[in-house]
């Protein structure tokens, strides 16, 4: 009675790939819940400024963004810090209007709870910044929220100075 | 009648489309979260008239910043880095003894009480932006550090972690009054 005897393979058998698709599918989902779409394409420089004290911004449906700092084409839009709403470089006027496009959008019941995120380059002057203010305060936006990084604490904010 | 296999699907490029599909959304997703300083606009007030201020001046606390990023705070020149203390010490200062809270030294020509303490903030046109949120973040950290030390010494947890009624009860001992004025033109 003889035994049959496979023949040993020789070499390594190969990797099964079978499941790589659910890990690829995996890292997908993962990239799909934590990360948001670009909203703007960003025609600015813009640095933000760094703060302890932040809180974060709740319903993001609830947010318009203003952008403020130098223009990236240089050659067109010039040195001086611009506005830009939306996908386009506009000037300090325009806000109003745009604000208040902005909250017609929003459901009529939360309306109040529209806030602004201002995202400031922190080469811009102040003068600048308080005429988009006084807008705002026209336009009855009076939530505002200073975009900023986040710094881990007082000693890491003041390491730039 | 032979059984007809069903032909298996070849399953190979099932890794190459979803290697696709995450390469698109790390392209056109961001990861980063919107976070900032929330801050309280006045109203609009179209009638330029001013109106008679009814706070007592040692129940102000001024801050003026001006073209060149430096702080002037109740008239002396001061570092950004000093500015938490000394807006701390005069929100806290318990002039006239009602705050019952309060640990300050009481000196009668600070501020009388929490809730009667206004910090005044003015820059000017040619200030930074990047001075003017450090100056702001300074003076809402003062606000916050009272309050969170209040709330460990009643409750013996950070001001974060306290419920809705504790939190309100934190908040009317140390109400956050930060005014601004409108900016001026001085420093050209």
């Amino acid at each position: 009675m003889g035994k049959i005897r496979k023949e040993k393979s020789k070499g390594t058998p190969p990797l099964s790939t079978a499941s790589l698709p659910d890990i690829v599918f995996m890292l997908l989902f993962f990239f799909m819940v934590t990360t948001t779409m670009r909203e703007v394409d960003l025609k600015l420089i813009m640095k933000k400024p760094r703060a302890t004290e932040v809180q974060k911004l709740e319903r993001k449906d609830l947010v318009t963004y203003i952008y403020v700092g130098r223009p990236k084409n240089t050659a067109t839009y010039g040195i001086e810090p611009r506005v830009q709403l939306d996908d386009q470089l506009a000037t300090v006027d325009d806000i109003q209007g745009f604000v208040v496009v902005k909250r017609e959008e929003i459901n009529e019941k939360e309306r109040p709870l529209m806030t602004v995120s201002l995202k400031a380059d922190v080469n811009v002057k102040m003068g600048f910044i308080g005429d988009i203010k006084q807008e705002l305060r026209k336009a009855q936006a009076l939530k505002l929220n200073y975009s900023t990084n986040p710094a881990a604490d007082q000693e890491d904010l003041f390491r730039t100075l | 009648m032979a059984k007809r296999e069903v032909p298996e699907i070849n399953a190979g490029s099932m890794a190459d489309i979803a290697f696709l599909l995450l390469i698109f959304f790390l392209v056109t997703t961001t990861m980063d979260v919107d976070k900032g300083l929330n801050r309280k606009l006045p109203p609009w007030d179209d009638s330029p008239d001013v109106v008679e201020s009814v706070v007592k001046e040692k129940n102000v606390f001024t801050v003026l910043l001006n073209s060149q990023d430096q702080l002037l705070v109740e008239d002396e020149y001061m570092d950004v880095r000093d500015l938490r203390a000394a807006a701390k010490e005069f929100i806290d200062n318990n002039g006239d003894g009602t705050c019952d809270v309060c640990r300050g030294t009481g000196d009668p020509k600070s501020s009388d009480n929490p809730i009667k303490a206004v910090v005044s903030l003015q820059n000017d046109r040619g200030t930074s932006y990047e001075a003017y949120i450090m100056v702001q973040n300074e003076l809402v950290a003062a606000y916050n550090e009272l309050r969170n030390e209040l709330s460990q010494r009643q409750f013996g947890k950070p001001y974060n972690d306290l419920g809705t009624d504790a939190q309100k009860f934190v908040q009317e001992k140390y109400p956050q009054i930060i005014s601004e004025a409108e900016p001026v033109n001085i420093g050209g």
